[in-house]
């Protein structure tokens, strides 16, 4: 910041008080408690990460410091006073800025007309363009935010999207500024850009909360780090006074499990073999560009990449409701990838079984009963039959018996998806897929949302599958659980596949580099795939 | 077809525009907000028979066009607390409304003035009558100009000019002024409202509001300046004829005149059937010509000719997602 | 979660809905200067007082039957079919051309082959719309309202140019031949020595509207096509991923829906009417989807919904017949009933749901406490 002073200022408030302090905050949805009596104190020109699972709590503890929920319980304070937030427009007066994992801009509004939404000057539209304008050219010198003022947010990246979010925080001058998961859609090079830019952003005097459930970043970033857990706040301490190790037990409560005990694979034929798949998508954009992959009965095959280069395409379309191009052969004879008998039907009758990426979406119908969601895609199934009508006896037998052999919680067919937790979710799904005996599972983020205890099961249940020579296709943005189950890893980047690796033969920053489009020949693949 | 009939058809043209108009750009403001309208009709009928009856009553049409605003603003409200407030589904509360009205103002029709479902007739003060504008009489006589002027321009009642007026106003208004701006990206997307700190819930009303005032003014202009006087069901489908011009407009503002003024002529030429004989040489059957615009709407709607993109957010109600 | 109990979800929600709708309904009547209990016992002894108020309110229940059942069928594909109205047009158009044009040795052949055109007009009125929303993403809401404008123009210019007979100025067809009328619920019930009024229009239509609602109930319970057709309705995304077409879907959930309220037109045009005038559907169309929402989409709601609008359009004609409130008061009921079941929905749940919470949280406390 060019003025000296607002910094003195601030350093001057850091020797005193927190920029935040939170207080016995506590927030329940309906049943389900989001945030338990959570107390946390947050310096002035530091980060400081919160770390935590999916469903921890983050994010509902931010929304509410951000004015988006109402707490049920407990205090805000900021630099020292107490302090209301009925609302966001209270949170930006108190200088908090967020941003959002879910980007809060306006499609077809250009980045100008986004950082003014909501803070123009007057009735009037053009002065406050014109404000907004001269600004940006300030912002953009003092931080290295550069950005195209006129471009639609349509036609720029996520990671220029990102950088939209971030002006348009400091354009409301805020001192505090939150990111929830901000790296979750960016590659590990523009994650890196994106520190160097919070770094900036903290030697100005500006705090920083950064929401995150990877380790790697918290260790990297942050001056402190709190834990949560399931609502609560497990612990606050320096993140150079802790360890990865330390960081991942109070995040679940236990030990970690980080290797998953298995065989040496016993390799059969190939099951799945893919020749220059290509995939375009509704906009007209190849988002699968030339894949050639094979896996093997008995072997886990690996896809790591930063989510949303390729890997939900790939799935979709060996799923059968993608339509794609090139050679797809399943047991040596091919699949059709368009037209009628490319479907999520045809593609069970020829043994292929899929846990799709997104339960919620995809896999389960929340409303339906569990009864019913252990049809789902199955229910031409002749057993299921009765004449005309389903048998709905029939089913719900076999869904019992499921249910007993996953250990889904509660052991009720008549309950519906949208009653269980995430982890039970996900095992039914685990279990109408893998009981089906298919040659070759598809398997996507396999326990993301999942908690500890259901991660081991699901994992064991993987590892059982393959060592009954099943051919196994595991899609994960983890990459601990890439390295866990995978017998091979390919990596993709941009709709390609950058490189294949043994796992016990690299580690995560060599496939970090490939995740970031960067092979061990150069980085001209990663200036063509941009 | 020679050049007074000319005149007189664009003139009818205007006429049947008006009430289209008004109501497809009370439907813009709702709809770029992200509330989708099918209930200009019910509206529109609401304020028909409102400003009818009060003005009927009180001898004045200014105060019956206040009286019809209120109504059709009451209406507004309800589907607001429905599909605001209250995060119903916005065509289901679109259609109630619409039977609200059809019901409702036969009902008290009847209950005040025992006509069968009508209002007396309206007669001088009580009717808005056309303005002549200045020097309309002096040029009548000049040839070309003089019954462009005294003829098609001149001599409408004032809600005709109100109603041109508001596509530029509403042009301005929506892209020029920060509750434009603000109006626009609620109805694209509502978070990015919502996290700038201001109501979601604020702006969409006062859009429903806007929508409500400008249906009023439509229905006040159907009973009180087309005809004098309102009678069942007078409304008759307008609605959603400025519905479907909506569409055909691609929810913008000067596109809306033209689509207007296009379905007006078609209203305008169901009651002329021999000037399109003349002009293209066969019989066109009027009830085509009455269902053009549902045809033209469909073609648009199927993307055939060029595609019409809704607002992002329309139909959908906010709820914060956690 | 389920905060609710299901009982509370499929009774006392709808229930709530209606008391509400009906104290209103008496405000309204209240404030035109009628007395609303007098009204309604002239309503109940109209409607349901004797065989001829019955055979009325049937007649119109089997035409809410029909036009219910096609709005429920698509909602549970998360279809909105708004254009029963214009649906049950073109029913009535293909009931005349088989009755006019094919000569029926009995009304049970005519009753089979009017069905038939019936379903198949109606279906193909929305297939168009569904097509449209399959292929092109034309949202089936606004093309269904503008089908029914089209529908109601083809109708007048089939009727005033080409079915209109030489000489009528009347915009309707000819009568229908004696062989093509069906029974009514008089002939029906007579030969079991029950008597039934003979001058009301109720017919073996009614009979065809229950064995549709059964019909569909198995369809949408029992079936594979009813358990993708709640799928997709429930979620587009996990039904493509399940292989379950959703331009498949669309269509079949459409058609059958303009097929169920095209069949309406062999109750009011074959069955009562006997030749097709200009608007025989009289906004039955319309009045399916308050019966729709009353009747929670379930068949048997819809059958429940469609028996008590059936009484409140017979019991409002009585009261238009023997007082100065109008039909219009129907009007607005169903407005109301369509505005409390639907829109305003969580109006009425969200009060009851926080009740319901509260006493599941009370429960747990003690159980807590006990423990």
């Amino acid at each position: 910041m060019s003025d000296e002073t607002t910094v003195k200022r601030q350093a001057i408030a850091a020797s005193t008080s927190p920029a935040i302090e939170l207080k016995g905050i506590s927030k329940a949805f309906g049943p389900v408690q989001a945030n338990k009596d959570i107390s946390i104190r947050v310096m002035p020109g530091t980060i400081h990460g919160i770390i935590g699972e999916n469903g921890a709590g983050k994010s509902t503890l931010m929304s509410i410091l951000y004015g988006f929920y109402k707490a049920d319980k407990g205090e805000v304070w900021i630099n020292g006073s107490k302090t209301e937030i009925p609302d966001s427009q209270a949170a930006i007066a108190a200088g908090i800025g967020m941003v959002f994992q879910h980007f809060k801009l306006v499609e077809n509004f250009t980045v100008l007309e986004n950082i003014i939404l909501g803070a123009e000057d007057g009735r009037l539209l053009k002065p406050s363009l014109a404000k907004a304008r001269r600004t940006l050219v300030e912002l953009a010198n003092d931080y290295g935010l550069n950005v195209d003022p006129d471009a639609l947010i349509q036609d720029i990246g996520v990671g220029m999207q990102q950088r939209v979010e971030i002006l348009k925080a400091l354009y409301r001058q805020a001192d505090i500024l939150i990111l929830d998961e901000p790296t979750g859609v960016l590659t590990p090079a523009e994650a890196d850009q994106l520190f160097r830019i919070l770094d900036r952003l903290k030697s100005e005097g500006k705090t920083i909360i950064l929401i995150t459930h990877k380790l790697r970043e918290i260790m990297e970033t942050t001056d402190t780090v709190s834990v949560m857990r399931r609502g609560e706040m497990t612990a606050t301490v320096k993140t150079a006074e802790t360890s990865p190790a330390e960081l991942a037990e109070l995040m679940v409560g236990r030990k970690v499990l980080l290797r998953v005990d298995k065989k040496p694979a016993t390799l059969g034929e190939v099951v799945l073999d893919i020749k220059g798949l290509k995939v375009v998508d509704d906009k007209g954009v190849e988002r699968l560009r030339g894949i050639d992959l094979q896996v093997r009965a008995g072997e886990v095959l690996g896809i790591a990449g930063v989510a949303g280069n390729g890997q939900s395409e790939l799935l979709e379309v060996l799923g059968g409701y993608a339509d794609g191009t090139g050679e797809v052969r399943l047991n040596g004879a091919p699949l059709d990838l368009t037209g009628r008998l490319s479907d999520g039907q045809s593609r069970r009758n020829r043994g292929i079984a899929h846990v799709p990426e997104d339960r919620q979406r995809e896999g389960l119908i929340m409303e339906y009963q569990a009864w019913e969601n252990t049809a789902f895609g199955y229910h031409h199934d002749s057993e299921y039959r009765a004449g005309l009508l389903m048998n709905n006896a029939a089913i719900r037998e076999d869904t019992a018996e499921k249910m007993e052999r996953f250990d889904v919680r509660p052991p009720n067919p008549k309950l519906a998806a949208k009653n269980f937790s995430g982890g039970n979710q996900q095992k039914i799904v685990l279990a109408r897929e893998i009981e089906r005996n298919p040659d070759l599972l598809l398997i996507g983020q396999p326990t993301r949302g999942v908690d500890i205890g259901a991660i081991e099961f699901i994992h064991q249940q993987i590892v059982a599958l393959r060592d009954q020579g099943k051919a196994i296709l595991l899609v994960s943005v983890e990459l601990e659980e890439i390295l866990a189950l995978s017998d091979r890893i390919a990596v993709m980047f941009d709709g390609q596949v950058m490189g294949e690796r043994q796992p016990d033969q690299t580690d995560e920053k060599e496939l970090g580099l490939l995740m970031a489009g960067i092979t061990d020949t150069g980085a001209a693949t990663a200036a063509k795939g941009t | 077809m020679d050049y007074l009939t000319l005149i007189q058809l664009l003139d009818s043209t205007l006429r049947l525009a008006t009430p289209l108009l008004l109501a497809c750009l009370a439907g813009l403001f709702s709809e770029r907000a992200g509330i989708f309208d099918i209930g200009l009709e019910g509206k529109m009928l609401a304020a028909a028979f409102f400003s009818a009856a009060v003005a009927s009553l009180t001898g004045n049409v200014w105060v019956g066009l206040l009286a019809g605003i209120g109504a059709s603003l009451a209406l507004s409200a309800l589907h607001g607390v429905a599909s605001i407030t209250f995060r119903g589904n916005q065509l289901i509360s679109g259609v109630a409304i619409n039977f609200l009205a059809a019901g409702m103002t036969v009902l008290i029709a009847q209950s005040w003035f025992k006509q069968g479902g009508r209002t007396p007739s309206l007669m001088g003060g009580a009717r808005f009558e056309g303005i002549t504008l200045p020097g309309a009489e002096a040029l009548a006589d000049v040839p070309f100009i003089g019954p462009l002027y005294a003829e098609l321009i001149s001599g409408h009642s004032i809600l005709v000019y109100m109603a041109l007026a508001a596509v530029p106003l509403t042009w301005w208004l929506l892209y020029r002024t920060r509750f434009g701006l603000r109006l626009r990206a609620v109805g694209e997307n509502p978070a990015s409202v919502d996290t700038a700190g201001v109501s979601v819930v604020g702006l969409r009303y006062a859009a429903v509001a806007i929508c409500g005032v400008l249906c009023g003014i439509a229905g006040a202009y159907l009973s009180t300046a087309l005809q004098a006087g309102f009678v069942k069901d007078m409304s008759a489908g307008r609605g959603f004829i400025a519905l479907a011009a909506l569409i055909f407009a691609k929810w913008r503002p000067w596109y809306a005149l033209w689509a207007t003024l296009l379905f007006g002529l078609f209203g305008a030429l169901e009651t002329r059937p021999d000037v399109i004989e003349s002009v293209i040489g066969m019989k066109v059957q009027s009830q085509f010509l009455g269902a053009l615009p549902y045809i033209m709407t469909v073609v648009i709607l199927a993307g055939f000719v060029g595609k019409a993109i809704p607002p992002r957010a329309g139909g959908e109600p906010y709820v914060k997602e956690r | 979660m389920d905060v609710m109990p299901k009982w509370a979800e499929v009774v006392l929600v709808p229930l709530i809905s209606l008391l509400l709708a009906g104290i209103i309904s008496a405000l309204v009547v209240l404030a035109i200067g009628e007395d609303p209990v007098a009204a309604a016992k002239l309503m109940v002894s109209g409607a349901l007082g004797s065989t001829y108020g019955w055979g009325y309110t049937l007649y119109y229940a089997t035409n809410f039957m029909f036009t219910g059942l096609a709005v429920a069928i698509a909602f549970h594909a998360r279809l909105f079919n708004i254009g029963g109205e214009g649906q049950a047009m073109l029913g009535g158009l293909g009931v005349a051309l088989a009755c006019l044009y094919i000569p029926w040795p009995h009304w049970s052949l005519a009753l089979v082959g009017a069905a038939v055109m019936a379903g198949l007009f109606g279906a193909i009125w929305a297939a168009i719309p569904a097509w449209l929303q399959a292929k092109r993403g034309s949202h089936i809401v606004i093309t269904t309202i503008m089908f029914n404008f089209i529908a109601a123009a083809l109708l007048n210019y089939t009727l005033v140019n080409m079915l209109r007979p030489k000489g009528s100025m009347d915009p309707a067809t000819a009568r229908f031949s004696e062989a093509t009328n069906l029974p009514t619920l008089h002939d029906l019930l007579s030969p079991l020595g029950i008597a039934f009024s003979k001058a009301a229009p109720a017919n073996i239509s009614l009979l065809v509207a229950i064995a549709a609602c059964f019909g569909l109930w198995l369809l949408i319970w029992r079936t594979r096509l009813g358990y993708e057709i709640r799928a997709y309705g429930y979620s587009e995304s996990a039904a493509k991923y399940a292989g379950i077409s959703p331009v498949k879907i669309t269509m079949v959930a459409m058609i059958i829906s303009g097929a169920l309220a095209g069949l309406m037109a062999i109750n009011n045009v074959m069955g009562e009417a006997e030749r097709l005038v200009l608007n025989s559907t009289e906004g039955a169309g319309f009045i399916g989807i308050a019966v729709a929402l009353m009747g929670r989409s379930h068949p048997l709601g819809v059958f429940i919904a469609a028996i008590l609008f059936g009484f409140l359009y017979q019991g409002g004609a009585e009261l238009a017949l023997w007082t100065s409130i109008p039909r219009e008061l129907i009007v607005v009921i169903q407005a109301l009933v369509i505005l409390f079941t639907g829109a305003l929905d969580n109006m009425v749940r969200m009060p009851l749901e926080k009740l319901f919470l509260a006493r599941r949280r009370a429960r747990v406390a003690k159980e807590g406490a006990a423990n």
